[in-house]
């Protein structure tokens, strides 16, 4: 806890991840970036390869062979935290302008909704199971794409460090089908009262 | 429909293949649900159960498979979806009306399409349950649908669901059991089972409350017979979404084996878990509106949802004393046009936990308000919201419930005010609450300990939202001979009303007796015939008959004639009618035939004229109401 104060908050992290999903979808490279970098994944949900039915993938025609996102699924995504949180109207407003107080009532829609479709639509669960500040050895042939190792990297296993941060790991994701010809792209309908 | 003699479920047992699964169906006023149980997996009391996730609409063009299915049935405008966005995995047309989850948020804008609450229209005696009347507040061009159509709608998109889900063991091969709010009049039983039947397949109907009994038996896995011992009266209070339902269960002891025995029924109360969200959102509202925000249907739903959850988290933990509540605008400017307001400790209370489960006398009566010389054409709700004061007075009449059962001889004295039960289980949403289940617990203790009576416990391990799914699929599994069944038999004696033989004064009716023509606690698939009385009825002509039902006269033998009876002995239902059609007979002949009661094994009773020659026809408890709802 202590040595983490220089690490962004919730909503900072929540338009962190916001930005990198829009950033990935738009820019190849920065997804690129992304995936290399190994943060990608576990900071933001959307780019795991949802089982969705039957997605569109094409294989980048690239030298070496990446895996091209399926837009569909991040769409749903951005869809059900629209539709539940209000995320994009929320990443929209300038904040400038408003009080703490009208921004923390927004806040509460916004972060219960998030936690429910979290909650509704993946299994999230610890990549580490001790708590945060303890002490950790990480013996040979540790599985590097889960556990990032910070600080004075030296030397060989068994790696002995403090867990900053317990990781995130999505065991399951479950989205909803979508019609054969549902357009994803419609995050949220207008509305129009009679 | 009169053709009852050739029962189509008996021909599809002799047809069909051996069942896989026994499956129970919880046909909610507001979610419904459908559990299962493995019967080559299961064995005794060891039954495998699961529950189906049941794929719907969320949004247009999107299925998910959720545990619930919300009974609420959307009737969208033709334009207003789409091509293609409401097919459901296993439709090859588009959909005219859409149920579950996507009805409920489309219908709370929409209210003029939204069907909601058909199960407890379906049992309404004052409207003709097959007439396409839902939504009542529709406008012309919408094309409404019967509460039967609505049932028969959910029904089947469970069986659709079970089907796509399960391919090789097909729906209607299985045994399947539907329940029913233990209130339910024989009409609604029936038409419950019409319903099923129009969906495709023809069920058992069981008692929500006995299901509630019968998923915490399966659920103790055997220990129940230590949590409870013969001489035991449970009461199971069951309070829904949109109703509330008790029930008596006498635990008895026979060749050594617990039974439990199901002695009373309580009456139909449309009084649940939405009212109380409503009732405190619209309190909220009106709080806010004194503080000059008024809000909108749109809003009005949001802030339902944010009480929901205010009232559940204050009511789960005892030391929380607020709960904020933030109404979203409704614009996508999500600052500054959001409505932020709190639910206090206080409010709940008064609101919920004295409002609806007040701690009242064990003599306190739920009190009832001259209904308005115009009867509005809508849904007959509880007009008292304590539900305390409805299971005192539930209680009060059932004093006498098991005066004549074996075993409890003498433990009822002249000093007992009620009958007094010594367990509680709790069956409901309502009930996640620890603190209502512990006011209804108190209240009930409160009531024994003043006639000197040992405190009744409460049953512990209830599921209580699935529990009468699960229950159900258990009974469908005990039925088979798997498990412990619960007995009892039919819940209420029935009466027609005979004018009695004395000589005509003018400007007076001459009074009415009642025959008893159906007795307290038939068992399934037994057959009585009323002795001595031969009706003569016209081929073609159809005859009414007043109907009468009571849930505490159990020594009245079939054939007795009742000249008085107490003012809430009996309870007049819909008139029935026998219509005899020629069937090689001619049009005007007179037929002299004997009434038969007889308790199917699906779990409803009939009526039966039965000629001379053996010739049988079907008495209707549903009749159509040619002059429509007063």
């Amino acid at each position: 806890m202590t040595q983490q104060t220089n690490l962004p908050g919730f909503f900072s992290r929540l338009s962190i991840a916001f930005g990198a999903l829009f950033k990935s979808l738009g820019d190849a490279e920065f997804a690129a970036r992304v995936r290399d970098d190994g943060v990608g994944p576990t900071a933001a949900p959307a780019p795991v390869p949802a089982p969705a039915p039957a997605p569109v993938v094409k294989p980048a025609p690239a030298p070496t062979p990446l895996r091209a996102p399926t837009p569909d699924s991040a769409l749903q995504l951005l869809s059900l935290f629209q539709r539940e949180a209000r995320l994009i109207d929320f990443a929209h407003e300038n904040l400038t302008s408003y009080s703490d107080a009208d921004i923390g009532a927004a806040a509460r829609v916004v972060h219960e909704g998030c936690a429910r479709v979290l909650r509704e639509h993946f299994t999230i669960e610890p990549v580490r199971s001790e708590a945060e500040g303890a002490r950790i050895t990480l013996n040979e042939g540790f599985d590097a794409a889960s556990v990032r190792l910070t600080g004075n990297v030296v030397g060989t296993a068994p790696f002995n460090g403090t867990l900053s941060h317990r990781g995130w790991r999505a065991a399951s994701v479950t989205l909803p089908q979508l019609a054969e010809h549902h357009d994803a792209r419609v995050l949220a309908p207008a509305e129009v009262e009679l | 429909m009169n053709d009852i003699v050739n029962d189509p479920s008996n021909e599809s047992l002799n047809h069909a293949a051996e069942p896989r699964y026994a499956i129970g169906i919880d046909l909610g006023t507001t979610h419904s649900a459908l559990s299962y149980v493995d019967l080559q997996a299961s064995d005794g009391e060891q039954a495998v159960d699961a529950v189906l996730p049941i794929p719907q609409l969320t949004a247009p063009g999107t299925i998910e498979a959720l545990p619930l299915l919300p009974s609420f049935l959307y009737l969208p405008h033709p334009n207003e979806l789409p091509a293609g966005e409401r097919a459901l995995p296993w439709s090859d047309t588009e959909e005219t009306a859409i149920a579950g989850e996507m009805a409920r948020s489309r219908g709370a804008t929409t209210p003029i399409r939204l069907v909601s609450s058909a199960k407890s229209w379906l049992c309404h005696p004052g409207v003709d349950r097959r007439a396409a009347i839902l939504p009542t507040d529709a406008p012309d061009e919408v094309t409404r649908v019967s509460p039967l159509d609505a049932s028969t709608h959910y029904l089947r998109h469970l069986r659709q669901a079970w089907n796509a889900a399960h391919p090789e063991a097909p729906f209607d091969q299985q045994s399947v059991t539907v329940t029913i709010p233990a209130s339910f009049d024989p009409g609604a039983r029936e038409l419950t089972l019409d319903a099923a039947r129009l969906a495709g397949f023809t069920p058992t109907l069981l008692e929500e409350p006995q299901a509630a009994l019968y998923s915490w038996i399966q659920g103790s896995g055997g220990r129940w017979r230590k949590q409870v011992a013969p001489g035991d009266i449970i009461l199971v209070v069951d309070v829904g979404g949109g109703t509330s339902d008790f029930s008596l269960i006498a635990i008895l002891e026979r060749d050594g084996k617990l039974e439990p025995h199901r002695v009373a029924v309580g009456d139909h109360i449309l009084l649940g878990g939405d009212n109380m969200d409503l009732a405190l959102a619209h309190f909220v509202a009106r709080k806010l509106a004194a503080n000059g925000t008024q809000l909108d249907a749109w809003q009005m739903r949001a802030l339902t949802y944010g009480c929901r959850s205010a009232k559940e988290a204050l009511l789960a933990d005892a030391n929380a004393t607020t709960h904020p509540i933030v109404v979203p605008s409704r614009g996508s400017k999500l600052i500054g046009g959001s409505i932020r307001t709190e639910l206090t400790r206080d409010e709940v209370t008064a609101f919920i936990t004295d409002g609806f489960f007040p701690r009242v006398e064990a003599s306190a009566r739920p009190t009832v308000r001259a209904r308005a010389g115009l009867t509005q054409l809508g849904l007959p709700y509880a007009q008292d919201a304590a539900i305390t004061r409805h299971l005192a007075a539930f209680l009060a009449r059932q004093a006498g419930a098991t005066a004549e059962l074996e075993g409890f001889t003498g433990r009822v004295t002249a000093d007992h005010t009620f009958l007094h039960p010594s367990a509680v289980l709790f069956n409901g949403g309502v009930f996640k609450s620890g603190i209502l289940a512990q006011r209804v617990m108190d209240t009930i203790n409160d009531w024994l300990y003043m006639e000197g009576a040992e405190p009744a416990r409460m049953l512990e391990g209830a599921d209580l939202d699935l529990a009468v799914a699960r229950g159900a699929a258990y009974f469908s599994y005990a039925r088979r001979g798997g498990g412990v069944r619960i007995r009892g038999g039919t819940a209420r004696s029935y009466y027609v009303g005979v004018e009695s033989s004395m000589p005509a004064i003018p400007g007076m009716e001459p009074p009415l007796e009642a025959l008893c023509v159906a007795p307290f606690g038939m068992e399934e698939g037994s057959e009585l015939e009323l002795p001595g009385q031969e009706f003569g009825l016209v081929i073609g002509e159809p005859v009414t008959f007043r109907f009468f039902g009571s849930t505490t006269r159990r020594q009245d033998r079939i054939g007795d004639v009742l000249e008085f009876w107490g003012p809430d002995e009996l309870h007049e239902m819909n008139e029935i009618q026998a219509t005899l059609p020629a069937d090689g007979r001619a049009a005007g002949d007179v037929v002299q035939v004997k009434l038969h009661a007889l308790a199917t094994d699906a779990g409803t009773l009939e009526l039966l004229a039965v000629a001379r020659d053996g010739q049988r026809w079907k008495i209707e408890f549903d009749v159509r109401t040619a002059t429509g709802v007063q």
